[in-house]
């Protein structure tokens, strides 16, 4: 039974040691990371970078709903890429917190038992969220007027010059219940009840799951498992909020950037790009924590479970995508065909490479490299495969914010590179410090011996 | 070594042993007909004759015959044809996909949904052939070279990936279905005291010997077939969305068309499912293989696609308001108030309303509340496919057009064709065929059919002895 290389929960070293070296390099990143944004910035206010080439020409094509069209003329102002940047990684970032506590939630609705031991790792991922929702939030009051068309008093203003006639049909989405165009009170009562709703429950499952430690004997616990019952009614609650939460939240977030443009898909689209993201975060993570000698339960075979996963959702995820486009591809109604006609053609083609890289990272790449039975048991192939889907991810979300936001004047500069820098190190150093305030794996988990024993043929 | 949680129910009950499992699935293909499969089965003939009758009527006097006028042109034919197709997603789902997922549970009920999975496309099928108007033509919808000089099939059209997507699922389920049942019917050839009973199954069983290399072939194939078959499922009701989603017609071009349909095609397959199995659980005495626990996972699903195909109806409400296509919200305004509002109204009650009954343990695991609900949501799903049809056709882009559709006596009596059509082919299964996998049942008995501590617990507190029931003469 207990081979050479079993490794049993009980001989578990259990407790993750955020070191002050790797505290301090996480600092330093960070700090480059605002250096490099800071010379972005600098480089953008002397003009370089900024598209002055294509002024004109750039904002003729493809910017029907964009930010491009705005109020007073089309004058770009470097603050608005820092803004777009700051947006895309809130976002792209939010998703991954949210998707960590989702994986956790899903575990238990499913009543899974091989994942248990790795559940620690995605459940500290929710600390992330307050973060983030903190900064969209300032980040919408300060730089509304830059990233979302919607948002201009003067479009709603009946005869004036620039009334807009179908943002004024769905203002009440963003301003109920007051009058279109004055504060976007819907819009923000949204936004907060997400993130407190999200945060709110991944605090109830935290607990819980911290208090189920306490118990002192196994068997006896396993007869009445009162706490883990507790745990599926919680992580029920929470997925049914977040799968209303989540395609909203896309429509809010990143849909209404398009202001006018509209696809019932969007919401999905993002939930499968947000997943398979989290899925490779979390993959990453047990990979990395293993390699530093913790997790010694978490085997190849869990290894090749979260492979599994990658390479499902990322076949997923390009269903959605490929369904998304090909259906406004063929039907080829303007209203709706702009959208990828902006991104293939637009902006003097500035994202169509983007647009094409998008789909070899998220599909062709996940899709052969995790395609054999061996490559997702290897830690080696698994790290590309995880680099793909997270680079590709990442250029997933910059296709949806950066055309309808900065148009022209984007690209893949200091701005962008600091500002991922800055919010991947973040995101490491808050999951780092609240994997160190728990013991990694829950060891009175009822399935955690499902776990031990795991394995897949 | 297979480690399972005790907190885990069991998925085989009563201390059933290898022997137990043989005897009690066999035992009903070796019995003699009851008069309650002939009584099941004579309904079901009726249903079928009088159904070809009105099919007769249909390809004789052409589908004339039918209800459809020049602005609904597309109407019960082709809201059969999706429910069918739908409902034959159970099957490989539970089969190839629940196998992916290590569901165990899938084991005693993957059979029976295979085999409604495969009489269900046939049915939809039939709708196609149905509605081709020139039935001795169908072969026209195949790429085939012709003498007609350079005519192909328009390989742009939605309709023909449908043909393709359609026929390569039947194929693969059954031969999915089928190669899982050589073991058993082999085990059946074993059994037999009939010599022409013996030599059927013999050939049926294609020699099967039960070696060691023979069982390592067998699994080699059930994993490539499930591999295959996983997007295969998938791809059928995608495509079918895109039949009417790829088109401009407001309340059709929708983006969220593909997974909304797969998700309501598993909705209602399950449905299917639970309503057969039920049936042949009560009928076949198979208490201790289908359990409540079974009844339950599968609810549980039931409960999940229902609620995305809910989520799915507000997402396409709300977008349709946002976009400020006038259009578009007209259509859907129309569906919930126009004079197809009964149509409307009972989809949403079936489909969305309905299942949220399952949030609730105690109506998962009644048998009686998930056998009226299996039924409630098969229908709520053809009414389903009706709305979005009928609904999007009958108010033309041209007023003077508008018009409403009420289907003729052919066009009920070629859905209750379908219908005798499924159902024969379902009892004969049922008679014929073990209706569970034996071999899969016996690979999971040792691990899953332990009782669970607190239902030991509990039955001795309520005094029950806890002895297993071993059939020491079978053994």
């Amino acid at each position: 039974m207990a081979s050479a290389t079993h490794y049993s929960v009980e001989h578990e070293n259990l407790n993750f040691v955020f070191k002050s070296e790797l505290r301090k390099r996480l600092i330093m990143a960070m700090a480059i990371g605002v250096i490099l944004i800071l010379l972005g910035c600098i480089l953008l206010m002397m003009g370089i970078g900024v598209a002055d080439a294509h002024h004109g020409a750039g904002h003729g094509t493809g910017h029907h709903g964009g930010g491009g069209a705005e109020g007073s003329g089309h004058g770009f102002h470097w603050t608005k890429r820092l803004w777009a940047n700051l947006w895309l990684n809130g976002v792209f970032f939010t998703g991954i917190a949210v998707i960590g506590v989702f994986f956790v939630a899903v575990q238990y609705v499913a009543h899974a038992g091989w994942s248990s031991a790795i559940k620690r790792i995605p459940e500290a991922f929710g600390y992330f969220l307050p973060i983030t929702g903190g900064l969209l939030l300032i980040l919408f009051f300060i730089a509304g007027h830059d990233l979302f068309h919607w948002t201009h008093s003067s479009l709603y203003e009946k005869g004036g010059k620039e009334f807009d006639k179908i943002l004024y049909g769905k203002s009440g989405f963003f301003f109920f219940p007051l009058k279109p165009g004055s504060f976007p009170f819907f819009y923000v009562l949204r936004m907060i009840i997400f993130f407190g709703g999200w945060y709110f429950l991944f605090m109830q499952i935290r607990k819980l799951s911290l208090k189920e430690d306490l118990e002192t004997d196994f068997n006896t616990y396993l007869k009445r498992p009162v706490i883990y019952n507790k745990l599926v009614y919680i992580s029920t609650v929470f997925v049914v909020f977040f799968a209303i939460s989540s395609s909203v939240s896309a429509w809010d977030w990143i849909m209404s950037i398009d202001s006018h443009w509209f696809s019932t898909m969007f919401g999905w689209y993002v939930f499968s790009s947000w997943h398979v993201t989290g899925l490779a975060t979390i993959a990453l993570a047990v990979i990395l924590l293993k390699e530093q000698g913790y997790l010694k339960v978490v085997n190849e075979n869990h290894l090749h479970d979260l492979g599994k996963f990658m390479f499902a959702f990322s076949i997923f995820w390009t269903y959605i995508w490929f369904s998304q486009f090909l259906l406004i591809y063929y039907a080829n109604i303007p209203e709706e065909a702009i959208y990828f006609k902006e991104r293939l053609s637009g902006h003097g083609g500035l994202y169509a490479p983007v647009f094409f890289l998008n789909i070899f990272f998220n599909f062709f790449f996940p899709f052969l490299i995790l395609m054999t039975r061996a490559s997702k048991r290897n830690v080696s192939i698994l790290k590309i495969a995880i680099g793909f889907i997270l680079v590709g991810h990442y250029l997933d979300f910059f296709m949806m914010v950066m055309p309808g936001t900065v148009g022209a004047n984007g690209g893949f500069g200091l701005i962008e590179a600091g500002c991922l820098l800055l919010f991947a190190s973040a995101f490491i150093y808050v999951v780092a410090s609240n994997l160190a305030k728990a013991p990694l794996i829950a060891k009175n988990h009822p399935f955690i011996k499902e776990s031990e024993y795991h394995v897949v043929l | 070594m297979q480690y399972t949680s005790p907190i885990r129910e069991p998925l085989v009950l009563q201390g059933k042993t290898y022997a137990d499992v043989t005897e009690d699935i066999c035992r009903q293909v070796e019995a003699a007909p009851n008069p309650r499969w002939l009584g099941a089965m004579f309904l079901s003939l009726l249903a079928l004759g009088w159904g070809s009758y009105t099919l007769y009527r249909t390809w004789w006097y052409g589908i004339g015959e039918w209800g459809l006028n020049k602005t609904v042109g597309w109407a019960w034919d082709i809201t059969n044809f999706v429910w069918w197709v739908g409902i034959g997603h159970a099957g490989t789902l539970i089969s190839a996909i629940l196998l992916l997922f290590r569901q165990k549970w899938r084991t005693s009920i993957n059979r029976a949904a295979e085999a409604m999975t495969i009489f269900a496309v046939l049915c939809a099928g039939s709708f196609i052939l149905m509605h081709m108007g020139r039935p001795w033509l169908a072969h026209w919808a195949l790429p085939l070279p012709n003498t007609y000089g350079s005519l192909w099939v328009n390989f742009n059209s939605p309709l023909v990936w449908d043909v393709f997507a359609i026929s390569t699922y039947l194929t693969v389920s059954i031969v999915f279905w089928y190669m899982g049942l050589i073991p058993d019917l082999a085990t059946i050839r074993e059994r037999a005291k009939n010599p022409i009973a013996r030599f059927i199954y013999g050939a049926m069983s294609f020699a099967w010997n039960g070696s060691a290399k023979t069982w390592a072939r067998y699994e080699m194939v059930a994993l490539v077939l499930a591999g295959l078959s996983t997007p295969l499922v998938l791809s059928v009701h995608t495509i079918v969305s895109f039949d009417f989603a790829t088109s401009v017609i407001p309340g059709w071009h929708t983006t969220i068309f593909p997974p909304y349909f797969v998700a309501g095609a598993i909705f209602s397959g399950f449905a299917m499912v639970l309503t057969l199995m039920l049936i042949t659980r009560h009928v076949y005495k198979l208490q201790a293989y289908i359990t409540l626990e079974h009844i339950e996972s599968m609810n549980k699903i039931i409960l999940l696609t229902g609620s995305i195909v809910g989520i799915a109806y507000l997402t396409e409400f709300f977008i349709a308001w946002y976009s400020g296509v006038e259009y578009e919200s007209y259509c859907f305004i129309n569906r919930a108030f126009g004079p197809y509002w009964w149509a409307y109204w009972s989809m949403m009650t079936c489909n969305v309303i309905s299942p949220q009954f399952f949030w609730f343990r105690s109506m998962r695991r009644n048998i009686y509340v998930t056998f009226a609900l299996s039924i409630v949501v098969n229908i709520g799903m053809w009414f389903e496919r009706f709305v979005i049809i009928v609904t999007s056709l009958h108010r033309d882009y041209v007023p003077s057009s508008w018009t409403m559709f009420w289907p003729t006596y052919v066009d009920v009596g070629d859905y209750i064709f379908s219908f005798g059509f499924f159902f024969t082919c379902f009892f004969l299964f049922a008679k014929f065929l073990p209706v569970i996998n034996i071999a899969e049942v016996k690979a999971i008995l040792k691990s899953s059919s332990a009782p669970s501590v607190i239902e030991k617990e509990e039955k001795v507190k309520a005094g029950v002895k806890l002895t297993p029931s071993y059939n020491p003469k079978s053994e």
